[in-house]
């Protein structure tokens, strides 16, 4: 397998890296010069690339890829890839589900309780030494909170069963009802589930439909004692909406891991350092699942080119 | 009851305040210079019945004997290790506490502490406001879900951690005085044997003469540089400078803490580390649970005044 020649699109995780060319020829684009030039003079012999969640497989490089039999992304989103051309091209796409799950989940319950409980602002409040001249404000509770989860796929059941552990009510939003989360209420419009919740969590993946499901006029029904937490994809929520309802306390508060443009990030939401609490889309971003997504991509693979099945596939 | 006298040890919620001042007749210790104080107890000593103190200002045996009227101590926390309870007691002095309201909160701030130590939280907020994040990625974390949680005390507070931290898939284990049979999780009848097999130690027992210290550097050893304490308890439980050092020396991996043995002081290492996270005893300090705990303490009060019995008594 050692001829098989894998193009990665940019570079992910050293260890990642390591392990696809212990099996395969790996070429790395970010290293090229000239990139065009370079997938010109490759294009005959690349079967497979491996991306992440954010580059994806653009549409010019799946024409630059005649030979291409398989994209093994390290993500479990799939948005940056256009799936239905590659079903019609008869590319395999795999994806990265599960390992990541608990990580993600662990990550909107600890942006939720972050938010809440103005946890940065406290530290930054005692290491400034803020806290001899008095006490820091009061937080809001969690606990018993309404959670309404905007999608309740693996990542959505997951945050689910965490707060349910606090005592939260949970309703939630997605394309059809979930009868197997019967105890869940069910809100076929996402306006209401955000009317009939403290906190909204954004979980679903980023389609055409669910582009900018947070908008305006669910963020107003949120209201100014509500909080957004997005770990999904910055495209779910209009930003700038979510900014100036921020801004003007019409929200009360938000944990996000996803922008609409990363790395940037909007200067308002910076300077609101206590409502508001920023992570650098880390939400599958511990040692062990980065291993663990690592060894599924290069899984996903070996299967494809032994000619076997795909551990995860997508298409 | 106008005519009842309260003395208040420290500044409180302000919503207390205002209830005890115009319910009775409301004396504020921390109004009065330190070199007029024995005075001023001297002078109100035949009114003053009850006193409010906190987790931070108790009620020693030289106050209880210079107020020779007192009937009740009603605290504005669950902790009672700064009340002379002996003292108390010989004396027929009620004392009273704010159980259960707050222990949803606290039990919150300890998976709170959790997450926010291992997923790094509050450095990776500081990261993406710094900008930082436009020149690479943050690095990766520690996951949460799965470890094993080691949990000293299971009483109200330790109970409803284990709960919480159980949907997160950990495994539950805990030392206590006793073993208690209708608890499902492991029991260690000492400490070290349960810091050698958690990865998560959280200290959430009351704060007595045994307790004292029980975090030592064996403890801290047995835990080891893989391990992060979090401490929910009272400063004391803990050996500030062996805690210290374990951290700066890295044997130990991190630490949070909402608690320190000389409030408000925190040790100075500490504030330049960022694998700790160092809140300002903010366990219970919702506006919900300072209301419901306010609720409590003037229950209690106006129970002793209309001998009635008490909400929650500790004695």
């Amino acid at each position: 397998m050692e001829s098989i020649a894998v193009l990665m699109t940019k570079p992910i995780y050293s260890y990642l890296q390591a392990e696809l060319e212990k099996r395969f020829k790996v070429l790395k684009l970010w290293e090229a010069q000239d990139g065009s030039r370079f997938l010109q003079d490759q294009n005959q012999i690349i079967r497979a690339v491996v991306s992440d969640g954010g580059t994806g497989l653009s549409p010019e490089l799946m024409a630059a890829l005649p030979k291409l039999e398989i994209v093994s992304s390290f993500s479990v989103g799939m948005d940056k890839i256009d799936l239905g051309k590659c079903k019609e091209k008869g590319i395999r796409v795999s994806n990265t589900p599960d390992v990541l799950t608990d990580d993600v989940a662990d990550l909107a319950i600890g942006l939720t309780l972050a938010v809440l409980r103005k946890l940065p602002a406290s530290d930054r409040y005692v290491r400034s030494g803020m806290w001899k001249k008095g006490d820091f404000k009061l937080g809001t509770k969690f606990s018993g909170k309404s959670v309404g989860i905007v999608g309740l796929g693996r990542i959505g059941q997951a945050i689910a069963t965490r707060a349910e552990a606090f005592g939260c009510k949970i309703s939630y939003h997605s394309r059809t009802p979930k009868p197997e989360s019967s105890n869940y209420t069910y809100y076929p419009s996402v306006v209401d589930l955000a009317a009939h919740s403290d906190i909204l969590v954004v979980a679903c993946a980023l389609t055409n439909e669910t582009r900018h499901i947070i908008n305006r006029e669910v963020i107003d029904a949120l209201g100014p004692r509500g909080v957004l937490v997005n770990i999904a994809r910055g495209a779910t929520v209009d930003e700038p909406e979510l900014v100036s309802a921020l801004v003007e306390g019409r929200l009360g508060g938000a944990g996000l891991d996803v922008f609409e443009n990363e790395p940037n990030v909007p200067e308002q939401l910076i300077e609101l350092d206590e409502k508001v609490v920023l992570a650098p889309h880390a939400g599958s971003g511990t040692e062990e699942t980065r291993k663990g997504m690592a060894d599924l991509v290069v899984g996903n693979l070996v299967a494809h080119f032994e000619g076997k099945e795909l551990l995860t596939p997508v298409v | 009851m106008e005519s009842i006298g309260v003395l208040l040890m420290c500044p409180m919620y302000s919503y207390l305040e205002q209830e005890l001042q115009s319910r009775f007749n409301l004396f504020k210790l921390w109004q009065q210079p330190p070199s007029k104080i024995t005075e001023f107890l001297k002078s109100n000593q035949r009114t003053i019945k009850a006193v409010v103190s906190n987790a931070r200002v108790g009620v020693d045996a030289q106050l209880i004997d210079s107020l020779p009227n007192l009937e009740i101590v009603a605290s504005f926390s669950v902790g009672f290790d700064k009340i002379d309870l002996k003292r108390c007691e010989e004396k027929g002095i009620r004392v009273t506490n704010t159980p259960d309201v707050l222990t949803d909160d606290v039990a919150d701030l300890g998976i709170a502490l959790i997450l926010a130590v291992l997923r790094k939280i509050c450095p990776c907020d500081g990261f993406v406001r710094s900008g930082k994040w436009k020149d690479g990625d943050f690095g990766l974390s520690t996951k949460f879900s799965s470890k094993p949680v080691g949990i000293v005390g299971l009483g109200r507070i330790g109970s409803a951690i284990a709960k919480r931290a159980q949907a997160f898939g950990c495994s539950i284990s805990y030392h206590s005085r006793t073993q208690k049979p209708l608890k499902p999780y492991k029991y260690y009848d000492n400490i070290v044997d349960l810091a050698k097999n958690c990865s998560i130690l959280v200290v959430a027992c009351s704060l007595t003469d045994e307790t004292r210290h029980i975090v030592n550097r064996e403890v801290i050893d047995a835990l080891g540089p893989r391990g992060i304490l979090i401490n929910v308890g009272r400063g004391a439980h803990v050996d500030e400078p062996e805690l210290v050092s374990a951290l700066l020396e890295g044997r130990l991996a991190g630490a949070g803490l909402d608690v320190y043995e000389d409030e408000p002081e925190v040790p100075e290492p500490l504030l330049r580390l960022d694998n700790v996270v160092l809140l300002p005893h903010v366990g219970s300090d919702t506006v919900e649970t300072c209301n419901a705990m306010a609720d409590l303490v003037l229950a209690n009060l106006e129970a002793h005044f209309n001998s009635r019995p008490l909400p929650t008594p500790v004695i």
